[in-house]
């Protein structure tokens, strides 16, 4: 039964968001509240030799004043900082020691009565260091930069794929071949959202964490451990989050500020990070990528090689499946692939929308147009002819797979068939046009995860689950689902999440929360209906008296025989005649995955860019993005989901960059003015088209989810359209004007 | 001892309602509508002038409130995000976005809301385009565009 899934419904939380009714983690009071500033290292690299916080403390209002010798004792071992989602190494542990590892690091935390007082009595902070030399130039670390060893596994699914046939050979005899070196820049999520966090100690000894974060309950077991508590005595709670993109998959370090001084003070505090500040917080990694991609006498390709080379920082080592997504996407007999990790003297890198797809796609899409270049072939016809019908590191075939479909639909909605192929040959009136295209893929993951459903006589429930909700939907969907599992009407629905005290939940991250609390909800709502179908049948002649649980399905506020619709029984009378008016089940959903088949969702992309031929100013006046994701679970937030992210690629692709000047090893750049991000002007028509995506295999409801797959390829199409426009090939994002001349 | 600044007393209209208030002079009109007096809808992004997320009307203005202190706003009329509807009811440009998707985190709405109840004030906007151009001050970083431009376009046919 479903009369809601799929539908366009608009987000269940629309109300709250528009009235400014929607409570984010800086924006919980409580009585006696203080406020805490941060004080941010200058150099990169070193040691702290002495903090003077005198002039600070003397300031009215003042109550106190951390540093890394003026604290309550923290733990010694890095186990205790360790984060569910946490890379190898030792975590960052905020006020701890006097060693500098990065710019712009915290070392001293100021509260005061007034945020503007901690402010102030924060720039009264002296600071000496004892400077070391410092490096943060990926192009000049490669050299240094550590390979990663061994092959992709099930428990090391980040390590470069195990090669195929000899792509060194194979590559050296194609007779046509292309071999280019592809840069990305750092970039920042820059979320709207500050990061905050509001801490309240209550009278019972336990702490109340109002947080921005993907995952309440990773932040909850991590403050558990660096303050040496009981997860039990900690409540965190962030039912919104003004986005995230993967920074708030982590904890970060504000909630360590904030918990220590709320500790230590017994009152609520609040530290709010500045914009400045959020940018010595996870990054998505720089990346230098060489392809060599090699094509047989069919004109098909015979060789990929994927190498990467990726920034870490000196105390963990971060990476992704990198360089895996080339030789996954085409068929070739031959691959191989290399990935060497950068330590430098930055703050690790995280996640950031779609790591490591959106810059190794971008990469690996615009060799592709080249060689189609090469080929004088159209890139859509090159990307048929190297279709993949089975996943190539393992040799299995996919759940599902609809990127033929989504070539063909995006390439008809675009008009890719009135694309003129010679570099300059479109125009319109002074501009150049420029039309691109290229190809994305994700994974589809599913996560272990606990809904809690709560039915009451009158019909109403309640659906619980630890998850968070950063603006993808997730409330909307949860309501859209429950309602259809269970019968009842979407207004009946109440969608409680965001809370560590609810059923168990992963961080919202990877696309994966959609198809796992989905899901979830159904193996839940089964429950619900088996209890209700007991309760109904202490009915004297109960119409469903011999009815078995799966024959019976709850619709209209029923439980309704799936043989015949007119035996039936109310939700209500089932609940009145069973004598309950309160019906309670939690279930934890696991995901058994044999390994036969692979999850991807695909997407095929294409772009139009107005090149001004004089200033090289670009636009992108129209993208198409056709996606095969599955089942699509509200068409509207859906879509809002895939627009979304084709505006980070245009970002990607043209706007995007962390300068660092790495004299200093300071960002330049931090500050959302500076750091160009997308503004409305910038985006013009984005059309997006979701094929049928069918996939009964992957789960029982066929979702795949939709957070990354939206920006991958993006970059490259548009990267792809300002050659066709120019005849000019950029290699090193973002594209800005002065690599057109 | 350091001193910081006496505090000075203003009054303000807010939403209707006439607020007094004694805050230091280096309060902006953002702090002192999220701390002193609790309206949390509009947000803080960057401190800065440069996001637009604290957007809010000053005797019918849109100005970004960070970039105001409290004190230069003296004897204002202020409408903030929780003053657009009246009497439970949606203003035409919330509803709009509703019906539009035109956010998702939703951190940056109540900016872009009194944004766009400034621009359609304005009457200068008559195209997408140019929508498009005077809300760029308004930063949406889940990337709502589209959506925020055809929903100012239907509120604007029911202006």
């Amino acid at each position: 039964m479903t009369t809601y899934i799929g539908a366009a419904t608009s987000r269940v939380d629309g109300r709250a968001k528009v009235t400014g009714a929607a409570k984010y983690a800086a924006e919980f009071d409580a009585p006696g509240l203080a406020h805490g500033s941060v004080v941010t290292s200058t150099i990169s690299k070193g040691r702290i030799a002495r903090i003077d916080a005198a002039e600070a403390r003397s300031v009215p209002g003042v109550l106190a004043v951390f540093t890394h010798t003026d604290r309550p004792p923290m733990p010694s071992e890095d186990s205790a900082y360790k984060d569910d989602v946490a890379p190898e190494g030792s975590p960052f542990r905020p006020l701890y020691d006097d060693v500098v590892r990065f710019n712009n690091q915290p070392v001293a935390l100021v509260v005061a009565e007034e945020a503007e007082v901690a402010r102030f009595a924060a720039s009264l902070v002296r600071v000496e260091y004892q400077q070391e030399p410092h490096a943060t130039d990926l192009h000049h670390q490669r050299q240094a930069a550590n390979a990663l060893d061994g092959h992709a596994s099930e428990q090391n699914p980040f390590l470069p794929p195990k090669p195929r046939g000899s792509a060194q050979q194979a590559f050296a005899a194609a007779p046509v071949r292309h071999a280019g070196e592809y840069s990305t820049p750092i970039e920042h999520h820059n979320p709207m959202e500050l990061y905050a966090s509001t801490v309240v100690p209550e009278p019972d000894g336990t702490l109340t964490v109002y947080d921005k974060t993907q995952g309440v309950q990773n932040v909850q077991r991590y403050v558990a451990g660096v303050l040496q508590m009981s997860p039990e005595k900690i409540r965190v709670v962030s039912h919104f989050v003004g986005g995230a993109f993967g920074s708030g998959l982590r904890p970060q370090y504000q909630v360590v500020l904030a918990a220590l001084a709320a500790r230590t003070l017994n009152r609520p505090v609040r530290v709010v990070l500045t914009r400045q500040q959020m940018y010595a917080l996870g990054f998505r990694p720089a990346m230098i990528q060489q392809i060599e991609l090699g094509v047989s006498g069919k004109g098909a390709l015979d060789a990929i090689t994927h190498d990467a080379a990726t920034v870490t920082s000196r105390h963990e080592i971060f990476h992704r499946q990198e360089t895996g997504w080339s030789g996954l996407l085409y068929a070739s007999p031959n691959a191989s692939y290399h990935h060497r990790v950068a330590p430098l003297d930055l703050p690790t890198p995280c996640d950031m929308r779609a790591p490591s797809a959106a810059t190794a796609v971008y990469a690996l899409e615009a060799a592709m147009d080249e060689l189609a270049v090469a080929l004088k072939l159209d890139p859509v016809e090159l990307r048929l002819r190297c279709y993949s019908e089975r996943d190539q590191h393992f040799d299995r075939p996919y759940s599902s797979k609809g990127l033929r479909e989504c070539y063909r639909q995006g390439a008809a909605a675009f008009g890719w068939d009135r694309r003129s192929p010679e570099p300059r040959s479109m125009r319109d009136g002074t501009d150049l046009v420029g039309w691109g295209m290229a190809t994305g893929v994700w994974e589809a993951l599913q996560v272990p995860i606990a809904v809690r459903i709560v039915l009451t006589g009158n019909g109403h429930a309640e659906v619980a689950c630890a998850t968070s909700d950063i603006g993808t939907g997730t409330y909307t969907i949860m309501a859209q689902v429950a309602a259809d599992m269970l019968g009842l009407p979407l207004d009946n629905i109440t969608i409680k999440l965001g809370d560590s005290t609810l059923p168990q939940s992963p961080v919202e991250g990877g696309s994966w929360i959609a198809a796992s609390v989905a899901n979830g909800i159904a193996t839940t709502a089964r429950v619900v209906r088996d209890e209700l179908l007991a309760l109904a049948k202490r009915m004297t002649d109960c119409p469903l008296a011999d009815a078995a649980p799966d024959d019976v399905a709850l619709a209209d506020g029923k439980l309704v025989s799936r043989h015949d619709a007119s035996r039936a029984v109310s939700i209500i009378d089932a609940m009145r005649y069973g004598g309950v008016d309160r019906l309670e089940q939690e279930e934890t959903t696991k995901f058994e995955d044999s390994g036969a088949h692979a999850h991807n969702t695909h997407s095929a992309i294409f772009a139009e860019v107005k090149v001004d031929e004089e200033l090289g100013v670009i636009r992108v006046t129209r993208v198409v993005s056709a996606v095969a994701a599955g089942r699509i679970l509200n068409a509207k937030t859906a879509a809002s989901q895939i627009s979304g992210g084709v505006v980070w690629g245009i970002g990607m692709a043209l706007h995007e960059e962390t300068l660092i000047d790495h004299t200093f090893g300071r960002v330049m750049n931090a500050n959302i003015a500076e750091y160009h991000v997308p503004v409305n002007a910038d985006v013009h028509d984005v059309q997006v088209i979701f094929v049928d995506g069918k996939d009964d295999e992957i789960n029982p409801l066929g979702i795949k989810g939709l957070g990354e797959i939206g920006i991958v390829g993006v970059a490259a199409a548009i990267a792809n359209a300002v050659y066709h426009a120019t005849g000019k090939r950029v290699r090193d994002l973002p594209i800005t004007l002065d690599k057109l001349r | 001892m350091v001193a910081v600044p006496e505090k000075l007393s203003l009054s303000l209209t807010i939403n209707g309602t006439a607020h007094q208030l004694n805050v230091a002079p280096w309060t902006t009109l953002l702090d002192a509508l999220r701390d002193r007096l609790g309206l949390t809808g509009t947000k803080k992004g960057c401190d800065h002038g440069q996001c637009g997320a604290c957007t809010v009307l000053v005797d019918g203005r849109r100005i970004v409130s960070c970039l105001t202190l409290a004190v230069m706003q003296d004897g204002a009329a202020v409408t903030t995000v929780e003053g657009l509807a009246t009497d439970g009811a949606l203003h035409p440009v919330q509803q709009a976005f509703i019906d539009h998707d035109a956010f998702q985190c939703g951190y940056c709405t109540p900016g872009q809301l009194c944004s766009a109840v400034g621009l359609l004030a304005e009457g200068r906007a008559k195209t997408a385009d140019e929508i498009r151009e005077l809300m760029s001050g308004n930063i949406c970083r889940c990337g709502a565009y589209p959506n925020i431009v055809a929903a100012i376009q239907q509120a604007m046919g029911q202006a």
